[in-house]
């Protein structure tokens, strides 16, 4: 593991890609604190980060486009499956690397309440609090980049998937309150998402037996369960959407709250997504 | 030490490797060979554990090699068929890269690294960007890779491809040297590089093995009805009633030559070589033979002929006889 995270971060930081990740939030971070902090008077620089989550947005996509699909592209995954490693510890070393990179610009930022501080009062508590959960932000998205480049065959691919799942991210808990609340509307939509499971099941497996069976257990589930309590479907699915809303997990934070329930739930997130980095590496090695 | 049962890789609908057992003892140098897609790279990848079989196994010393990943990869040093570089890095990183992945440390790694380089000749290159070398050096830092933490058994795939003559006949001695210390497998879709450099021969056809022996049998093999050529100064007549008279001669034709010579094209009994008798018998009836030799079958032919497309008689008969061959050694073991 230590080797993979020490030639990762060696590469990120050889290359230009690190430094660029580092050099774009740095550089909306001080437009932002400049705007608010420095022109607006504001005090808070939570106000900062809160503004500046979007640009995670293009950077996440583009740090982790690279990181698996790279590999697949020139050959060298070979190599790591011939190496005596286990892939949990080529995944975790990958993503390691990739949390170091983040750590750069977001130990730079924690300088700026202390910067901030020698010209007024700023409470401290408000503005790590926010820091913390933005580097836990970014470790978890960077986590869903690393699973999306283990899937894709070229970078490109892997950057404009990654970009519109963010992109779903970022809006997915404001669309919830267009979404009708009805019980049977939600029914509806979670059986479209059982049918969409079931298909990317199929383009997965190839096998039409396992993926009809999935189909067919969540829709029976689904309709047992509504036809047993039908009152628990009303505004079940734009809860669901809401739910998925990591950004808005975040905006908590920027409001003064430490929530640890976000912190537990961008670390499940993350490990969830870690694991199926692997298995989706595993797999690989045995329908390449 | 490496026993290879049933193996069998399907992709969709293609077989790539169809049922395929052998057995790598050490100390050897084998060559896996076959016309391309026959299943060498494919049954390499499941060797060294980089591809999962779709049934059949791969036992190093008794002991499944997907069961002990760690322990069994620590003893194969694997070439895949492109060198697995990264061009970012230049050679030396690359290969302290790999000594680190495969355990290495401190003083044990440094001294692996410097014998590495210097017996594959990296070590002029060594600063300079991989992207930058030629196919040549890439091809060396990818055995480099492959030797690094010792290990008792070298796989490389297509070691020579895309490599210019001089470079071919460099990788064939460095391959020939470390055959020494490791045994070593090594495929190839030509014939004479195998000739040139293994001492076990595992021709691949379709993912079948066609056949599994030396160099030297395999053609013997396929000499053993080899017809036997001779040029005479005499009449037709004489050199016919000469050739009556020879012990284990099955048949025979004759056509004039040029300036009054003979030429002789005929077939020996199974088992019989007749060629000290012929001899004698020509020179007791004072008739000068101007040439006398028995035709071999070429290991090219041999190999066209285990791997041609349309599977023939002598295909049909060929892997049952390998198989059972093979199964001897085992039961020697």
């Amino acid at each position: 593991m230590t080797a993979v995270f020490r030639r990762e971060l060696a590469a990120y930081f050889k290359g230009m890609l690190g430094w660029l990740f580092a050099a774009f939030l740095l550089l909306f971070a001080g437009i932002y604190t400049m705007a608010y902090n420095l022109s607006g008077y504001y005090a808070n620089f939570e106000y900062v980060l809160d503004s500046i989550s979007f640009i995670y947005l293009i950077a996440v996509p583009v740090l982790t486009m690279r990181s698996i699909a790279e590999e697949r592209r020139a050959r060298t995954d070979q190599l790591l499956y011939a190496l005596p490693l286990r892939l949990s510890g080529v995944v975790l070393g990958k993503y390691l690397a990739l949390l170091a990179v983040l750590a750069l610009p977001t130990a730079v930022m924690a300088l700026y309440p202390l910067i901030l501080r020698q010209f007024g009062s700023v409470s401290l508590g408000p503005a790590y609090g926010t820091l913390i959960a933005f580097f836990l932000l970014g470790a978890c998205l960077l986590s869903i980049g690393l699973f999306i480049s283990s899937t894709c065959e070229s970078q490109v691919a892997s950057a404009v998937i990654a970009l519109a799942v963010l992109l779903a991210l970022y809006f997915i808990g404001s669309l919830a309150d267009f979404v009708s609340t009805s019980a049977s509307a939600s029914l509806v939509a979670l059986l479209m998402l059982a049918l969409l499971f079931a298909v990317a099941l199929w383009r997965l497996t190839r096998s039409a037996i396992a993926s009809a069976l999935a189909l067919a257990v969540c829709a029976g589930g689904l309709f047992a369960w509504y036809a047993a309590d039908s009152a628990a479907f009303s505004g079940l699915f734009p809860d669901i959407m809401a739910k998925l809303g990591l950004f808005d997990r975040f905006y908590a934070f920027v409001g003064g709250v430490f929530d640890l329930t976000a912190v537990v739930y961008y670390i499940s997130i993350t490990a969830v997504f870690l694991f199926l980095t692997v298995q989706s590496l595993e797999k690989r090695r045995w329908s390449e | 030490m490496i026993e290879v049962r049933h193996l069998t890789k399907r992709y969709g609908g293609h077989t790539a490797v169809n049922d395929l057992s052998f057995t790598i003892e050490p100390g050897a140098i084998y060559g896996l060979l076959g016309p391309n897609g026959a299943g060498k790279s494919t049954t390499m990848n499941i060797i060294t554990g980089c591809l999962g079989a779709s049934s059949g196994e791969v036992l190093l010393d008794g002991v499944n090699i997907l069961d002990q990943s760690a322990s069994a990869k620590r003893r194969i040093g694997y070439l895949p068929e492109q060198p697995p570089l990264y061009v970012d890095m230049t050679p030396l990183e690359y290969l302290r890269f790999v000594a680190r992945a495969k355990g290495l440390r401190g003083e044990a790694l440094d001294e692996q690294l410097l014998a590495a380089m210097e017996r594959t000749g990296t070590l002029d290159v060594r600063d300079r960007l991989i992207r930058n070398l030629s196919k040549g050096y890439r091809q060396r830092v990818g055995i480099a890779q492959a030797m690094l933490g010792d290990p008792e058994v070298l796989i490389l795939d297509e070691p020579t491809v895309g490599l210019d003559p001089a470079q071919i006949i460099e990788i064939r001695e460095l391959i020939r040297e470390l055959g020494q210390r490791h045994t070593i497998v090594l495929s190839s879709h030509i014939l004479s590089e195998v000739q040139a450099v293994c001492d076990r021969i595992l021709i691949l056809s379709h993912g079948v093995l066609a056949a599994s022996d030396t160099a030297e049998n395999l053609t013997a093999l396929f000499a053993g009805s080899g017809a036997i050529r001779l040029e005479c100064r005499a009449e037709a007549v004489a050199v016919g009633a000469v050739l009556d008279r020879v012990e284990g001669v099955e048949r025979f034709l004759i056509r004039p030559g040029e300036g009054g010579t003979s030429l002789v094209e005929l077939r020996p009994r199974a088992n019989c070589d007749p060629r000290e008798a012929l001899f004698n018998a020509f020179a007791e009836a004072k008739l000068p033979l101007l040439e006398l030799h028995r035709e071999r079958a070429s290991l090219e032919e041999v190999f066209l002929e285990l791997t041609r497309d349309d599977p023939g008689e002598l295909r049909e008969a060929e892997p049952a006889e390998a198989r059972a061959e093979e199964s001897e050694e085992v039961s020697e073991a």
